[in-house]
């Protein structure tokens, strides 16, 4: 089974930790990436840049529009995921709950199973 | 020979090949590594030269090599003892199949259920790391990594190259037809990706049921799992429209399921319930075989199907399974006492909110004309489920009762 593991960020929150915090965080996803491949459940996983650098296109009577960053009024942003490929919902909700981000109040993990896939899976 | 008929041989060949060499020299990893490589060496050499006359010597010749050449890192010795190995084994190729041996030991109890099936694709149906992950749907490379830590796995557990005995036997025997029962699952339930590759996976898995039943032709589980199957994959052609629609088994045409499977897995499934203690795959062949006995949907003898799964229950508790005595029961006593009977299963957590569930409800509301609940019901299950084609059907059921 498949599954998307999201950060969901608050750059706030992202922001106050200090800089031991941040190192922590940073071995924690190392140190998890790395017995995801042992296993071989890891898929793919991608870290987006700061929200601050998103665009938002909308095309409107056939012109895109560009605007700033996303939706203005949210708090949380998308900072990245890990697609897994393993044995059933409780092993992913246990393989998420060791990212170091769940430990953080104000960081959210969201897990939810894929339901189609396409495109390159050697990516 | 064609090259399907050339892949076909080697995929037979490639266990047996397999399980001389670790008889020989144990050491499961190495093993199969020279095994794929000779494998390999095959496909490209046999269509162009032709197949060898004693086409398993010539495999285990080819493998022993490689395996030698991995031991010995020297040069200069690898040449000699090449040379050795060629002459021993085109005299002594063991007449022992070892692929159930083989096939206990890929379904190694310490493996996680998605390494032991990666582990018997590869070792004992032959197909390449890359196959498999094609079939799953997942890079090459995070199929080579789970591989080859389930060949560490069992390295490490120590095994030996052996049949166990007794009550591990049998233990190990149902882990390795649920095994089969997953690879079959896996290309049976199209879901997404390449419907093609995922029909191979079943094929591979009623070729693997098979052979167990071949070897071990007096279990009745593993006759009852092969039934299973065979009465399932005769449905393939009519459980999905053109457009990869699902069709409900009570509107299949069928005219177009395969006479040839039901009337196998028929012969198979009256054999084993007349010999053997009852087992679960036993029960679940029957009842396939009293739908496929029906020439219509109104024919079915739900009584009996009722009375299988009343038996299933007992032996093998399982919410799933009183769902499924739940629409039985629906049929023969009425939607109201299905309903009922399903109402025994919200306070079980693992049915909460299942997308079966729901739809199961929806169906039985429908019929007690509930068109409210049916459709509260219907777009619930929708949203439940991680199947796309599923989701398809519920919607449109959902549309149905509402107009």
């Amino acid at each position: 089974m498949k599954f998307l593991i999201s950060m969901l960020i608050n750059p706030a929150v992202l922001d106050a930790l200090t800089d031991e915090e941040k190192a922590a965080i940073g071995d924690g996803h190392g140190k998890f990436i790395e017995a995801l491949k042992k296993s071989g459940e890891l898929i793919i996983t991608q870290a987006l840049v700061d929200p601050s650098q998103a665009v938002v296109v909308s095309v409107r009577n056939g012109q895109p529009v560009v605007t700033d960053g996303p939706f203005l009024e949210s708090k949380e942003y998308l900072g990245g995921f890990y697609l897994i490929d393993c044995e059933n919902k409780e092993r992913a909700i246990e393989l998420a709950a060791q990212i170091p981000d769940t430990a953080i109040e104000g960081l959210g993990i969201e897990v939810r199973q894929v339901m189609f896939a396409d495109g390159q899976l050697e990516a | 020979m064609t090259t399907p008929a050339i892949e076909d041989l080697l995929r037979e060949l490639a266990p047996q090949v397999l399980g001389a060499l670790i008889r020989r020299n144990g050491q499961f990893e190495g093993c199969e590594d020279a095994v794929q490589e000779a494998v390999l060496a095959a496909t490209v050499q046999w269509p162009v030269e032709g197949v060898p006359n004693n086409p398993r010597g010539w495999l285990v010749t080819v493998a022993s090599r490689r395996l030698i050449d991995q031991m010995r890192s020297d040069h200069a010795r690898r040449v000699r003892e090449s040379a050795t190995a060629t002459e021993v084994v085109s005299e002594d190729v063991p007449d022992t199949d070892d692929t159930l041996v083989l096939l206990f030991l890929c379904c190694h109890p310490t493996l996680t259920a998605a390494s032991q099936t990666a582990l018997t694709l590869r070792a004992v149906g032959g197909l390449t790391t890359a196959e498999i992950a094609h079939a799953f749907l997942v890079p090459e490379a995070t199929m080579a990594a789970r591989i080859s830590r389930a060949k560490q796995r069992i390295k490490a557990a120590g095994s030996s190259f052996s049949l166990p005995d007794g009550a591990e036997r049998e233990e190990r025997l149902r882990v390795v037809l649920h095994v089969l029962y997953l690879i079959f699952n896996e290309g049976y339930t199209a879901s997404s990706g390449s419907e093609l590759h995922r029909a191979d996976l079943a094929h591979e898995a009623i070729r693997l049921a098979r052979m167990v039943h071949a070897q071990l032709p007096e279990d009745g589980e593993v006759t009852g799992l092969l039934a299973l199957m065979l009465l399932t994959d005769a449905r393939r052609e009519t459980r999905t429209t053109a457009a990869g629609d699902l069709v409900p088994l009570d509107e299949q045409d069928r005219t177009k399921w395969d006479r040839g499977l039901i009337d196998e897995g028929i012969e198979l499934i009256k054999a084993s319930l007349a010999g053997s203690a009852l087992g679960p795959y036993q029960l679940q062949a029957a009842i396939a075989a009293t739908h496929a006995d029906a020439a219509r949907a109104e024919e079915t003898d739900w009584a009996q199907v009722h009375a299988l799964y009343l038996i299933l229950e007992r032996i093998a508790p399982n919410p799933m399974v009183t769902l499924n005595r739940a629409i039985a029961l629906a049929e023969t006593e009425g939607p109201q006492t299905g309903l009922t009977l399903l109402s025994t299963l919200d306070g079980d957590e693992r049915m909460a909110g299942h997308h079966r569930l729901l739809s199961v409800r929806a169906h039985l509301l429908e019929k007690t004309g509930d068109t409210a609940g049916a459709y509260e019901h219907y777009r619930r299950a929708a949203k439940a489920t991680a199947s796309i084609a599923e989701q398809r059907y519920l919607e449109s059921r959902a549309s149905r009762v509402r107009t």
